[in-house]
């Protein structure tokens, strides 16, 4: 059978039922099987919106998201969704045509080494040598994708050779030498983490993207439960941990709550489950937290001890060590379970006078605060939400509340803008009996726009709300506090006009502009069928509070 | 939004030069096994790059198993430790194994030809030379000498600096490799 055929039987193994793409000169054999290869292809009319969109599905359902592009600009056009892909630890797989080998390094019409690209920006990469190297590479590509630590893989197919006859015999042993991920966690560590946890009197459970990831909510929460301990999540952890919750302390780090911040600071014990000590989280490393051991329960042995050095290091699963930490703490003796009552005070006082809070408008205009309390409230929390880059991405974490794992997708490593909407889409297409909104920028928004077309062909049903504020928000926040309110190319306008935009899309556009309608006007967008993109007008200059100031301490928080 | 500084902070590039001149550590010598596929090295030395550590010599070769070769690698001390590094590096889906090679538990060699200009009664002495460092002349015309050189790194050294004077014409070496000592493997 003809290689690329292969790829197909291959796709379907891996019970691939979606692809996102768009064809080109090179990748035209691929192409040609999808004609009638029964896999969904949605056709996406940018290649980055393709990228987002594997990345939306693979957050949204937890199976690899997969994405198709041509060679030369095809393939640079995916560099960005593959570059976020890999600081989220997305698991993605990214097939790309390559010109004929003969043209190879000849600067043959659309040639670019993308494998040479993206070596730092995949998890792995294939360049295809040889047509009889494609099924076993598709399926290297998924192992790697979705094991271990998470993240893209390109497998890069040249034209002649997607083209070659080859026998094809189904792969069902992946063995890679040199890779090995440790899953189960040493015993005596988690025993030791068990008895440090037994004996803290300030602990903090630190809860990141490697839980959901793992699928040890659940674990989490009973851990939680044992002794009444206080839990916070990183952005990309938010609905490891059901919030609201009397012990759940908010989101952490540059715009965290102070509650959370404050806890991290003074706590005895840290447990990291999953979570990698980013700089939007530690602040400035040397005061992060100094009173603090640190269990590290991380997939990744470099994440250990790279930003924070860990006391108790656990390399492994967190859905498997955090069951196991949990049957080791019931089997210890003689905890004192009334410990945590003066660090509860502690932090309910924090909770008291630090609540999350804005100045809400006196008439109809919209905070955009507000806009995210009602779209809670219009949805009753029941919803897949994406969000750009920005203040209203800052806002939606801070005011919507995720009681589950992922129903909450970011882009939060690259903080590529442009991610909310094909992101949403991709979580529709896996996800289609969910509500799916896009709290999106009006900056952000418009760099993935295009995608609305697909959505609109495609009866793609997702909400799109534009937090519009006329500005590049979260940059002119920084020059107004940083840089003396020298406001540098950051006034959008009211531009373009998003009502008529989404008309010419072929999706319903509204624009909201009432405060006191807002509720019932978003329960009626989410009503509409089909996609919808709404321009809520909201107030123009806000700013994200709490914050830690770049370089500044948790407890030095302003706001 | 990455670290925007504010509006005061000017950064002086002394400062800046400072921070990039800092060299920690101590050398180090990696003894990598690597599976022979396509792209390896640039992977590795890509790693390298990005944590700012300079290669200052690489070997690759073959080893007993043809689907698998020896990268070895000599790099300074950077301003990261090297465990960052050769946590990325066991990352790699090629590579298989890595050694952090200590000095003193391994047996380390180079090989090195030089180029000398020997005319007249310089000849002999650069032949004295070459006797008492045990090296090699495995070219000989008229008016220069290439003389091969094997051994660690500071004796390959100490032979440049006694033949320099007599006029070196060009020097190449291959850079180390690395055995570890006693009975198990590298
Ligand atoms: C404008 C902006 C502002 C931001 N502000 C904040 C902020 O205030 N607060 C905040 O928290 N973030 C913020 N972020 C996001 C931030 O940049 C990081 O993306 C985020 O903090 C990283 O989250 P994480 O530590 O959960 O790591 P992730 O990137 O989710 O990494 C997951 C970790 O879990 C590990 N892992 C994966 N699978 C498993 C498994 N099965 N078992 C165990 N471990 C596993 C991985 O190896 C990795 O170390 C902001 C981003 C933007 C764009
Ligand atoms: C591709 C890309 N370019 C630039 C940035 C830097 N950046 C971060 S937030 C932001 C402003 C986003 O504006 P908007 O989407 O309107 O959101 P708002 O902050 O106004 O809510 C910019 C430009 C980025 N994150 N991504
Ligand atoms: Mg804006």
């Amino acid at each position: 059978m003809r290689a690329v055929d292969a790829v197909i039987e291959c796709l379907k193994a891996e019970g691939v039922e979606v692809v996102f793409g768009l064809p080109g000169g090179a990748n035209l054999p691929q192409y040609d099987a999808f004609y009638d290869a029964g896999i969904r292809h949605v056709l996406v009319r940018h290649e980055a919106g393709g990228g987002h969109a594997a990345a939306g599905y693979a957050k949204a359902t937890g199976k690899v998201g997969v994405c198709f592009a041509t060679s030369g600009p095809g393939a640079t056009n995916v560099v960005t969704p593959i570059a976020d892909a890999m600081m989220d630890s997305v698991p993605t797989v990214f097939i790309t045509g390559q010109v004929r080998t003969d043209l190879l390094g000849t600067d043959g019409f659309q040639e670019v080494d993308v494998v040479g690209v993206t070596m730092p920006i995949v998890k792995h990469s294939f360049m295809i040598q040889h047509p009889l190297e494609i099924p076993r590479a598709i399926h290297e590509a998924f192992h790697l994708a979705r094991t271990g630590r998470p993240g893209p893989v390109i497998v890069d197919i040249p034209t002649d050779l997607a083209r070659a006859d080859i026998p094809y015999e189904p792969v069902t042993d992946v063995h890679l030498p040199g890779y090995q991920p440790t899953h189960d966690g040493n015993t005596k560590q988690i025993r030791q983490a068990a008895k440090a946890l037994a004996s803290a009197r300030r602990p903090v459970l630190y809860v990141g993207g490697g839980a959901i990831n793992a699928g040890a909510s659940d674990e989490v929460r009973e851990l939680a439960r044992l002794d009444n301990f206080p839990v916070t999540c990183t952005l990309m952890g938010l609905g490891a941990f059901p919030a609201p919750d009397p012990q759940w302390l908010g989101m952490l780090g540059m715009h965290g709550t102070r509650t959370a911040n404050y806890a991290m600071d003074e706590a005895d014990l840290i447990v990291a489950i999953g979570a990698r000590f980013d700089d939007r989280i530690t602040g400035k490393l040397s005061e992060f937290a100094p009173r603090a051991k640190f269990v590290h329960i991380d997939i990744d042995p470099a994440e250990i001890s790279k930003n924070i050095p860990a006391h108790i290091p656990i390399v492994g699963d967190a859905k498997n060590i955090v069951a196991k930490l949990v049957k080791e703490y019931r089997a210890l003796e003689g905890v004192d379970h009334a410990r945590l009552e003066a660090w509860w005070e502690r932090i309910r006082g924090w909770q008291e006078k630090h609540p999350l809070r804005y100045e809400d408008s006196e008439g109809t205009e919209i905070k955009p605060q507000y806009l995210v309390e009602a779209l809670y409230e219009a949805t009753g929390g029941d919803a897949i939400v994406t969000t750009d880059i920005g203040q209203h991405q800052m806002w939606c974490a801070q005011y919507f509340h995720f009681d589950r794992p992922r129903r909450w997708l970011q882009s939060g490593g690259l903080g590529t803008m442009g991610f909310g909407l094909p992101a949403a889409m991709g979580a529709k297409v896996g996800m289609p009996d969910e509500t799916v909104i896009c709290l999106a920028g009006d900056g952000s928004v418009q760099m993935n726009m295009q995608e609305l077309a697909t959505c609109a062909q495609d009866g793609i049903d997702i909400k799109i709300f534009i937090s519009n504020n006329g500005y590049l928000g979260m940059v002119r926040q920084w020059q107004e506090l940083f840089w003396e309110k020298r406001y540098s190319q950051v006034d959008m306008g009211q531009f373009p006009d998003f009502v008529k935009l989404a008309d010419a899309y072929g999706a319903t556009g509204f624009r909201f502009e009432n405060k006191t309608t807002l509720v019932e006007d978003i329960k009626q967008a989410i009503a509409t069928p089909g996609p919808v993109m709404v321009d809520v007008r909201v107030t123009r200059e806000e700013n994200v509070y709490p914050m830690i100031a770049p370089g500044a301490a948790a407890r030095d928080m302003v706001g | 939004m990455g670290d925007p500084g504010t509006k005061q902070d000017l950064l002086s590039l002394e400062d800046l030069e400072a921070a990039g001149a800092l060299r920690t550590g101590r050398k180090h010598v990696l003894s990598i096994l690597v599976e022979n596929k396509p792209g390896v090295l640039t992977r590795i030395a890509g790693l390298f790059a990005r944590r700012g550590f300079n290669i200052e010599t690489l070997t690759v070769g073959p080893t007993d198993d043809d689907q698998i070769s020896r990268v070895t690698l000599t790099v300074d001390g950077a301003l990261h430790p090297i465990d960052q590094v050769t946590k990325q590096l066991h990352k790699l889906i090629n590579v298989l194994k890595i050694r952090d090679l200590e000095p003193e538990g391994t047996v380390a060699r180079e090989l090195a030809l030089f180029k000398v200009a020997a005319e007249g009664p310089a000849r002999a002495e650069v032949m004295q030379v070459c006797d008492i460092f045990r090296g090699k002349v495995v070219d000989v015309t008229r008016r220069s000498l290439i003389v091969e050189v094997t051994g660690t790194t500071d004796k390959v050294e100490a032979f440049e600096r006694m033949v320099r004077p007599f006029g070196l014409i060009e020097m190449m070496r291959t850079g180390e490799i690395a055995i570890s000592r006693g009975r198990t493997e590298t």
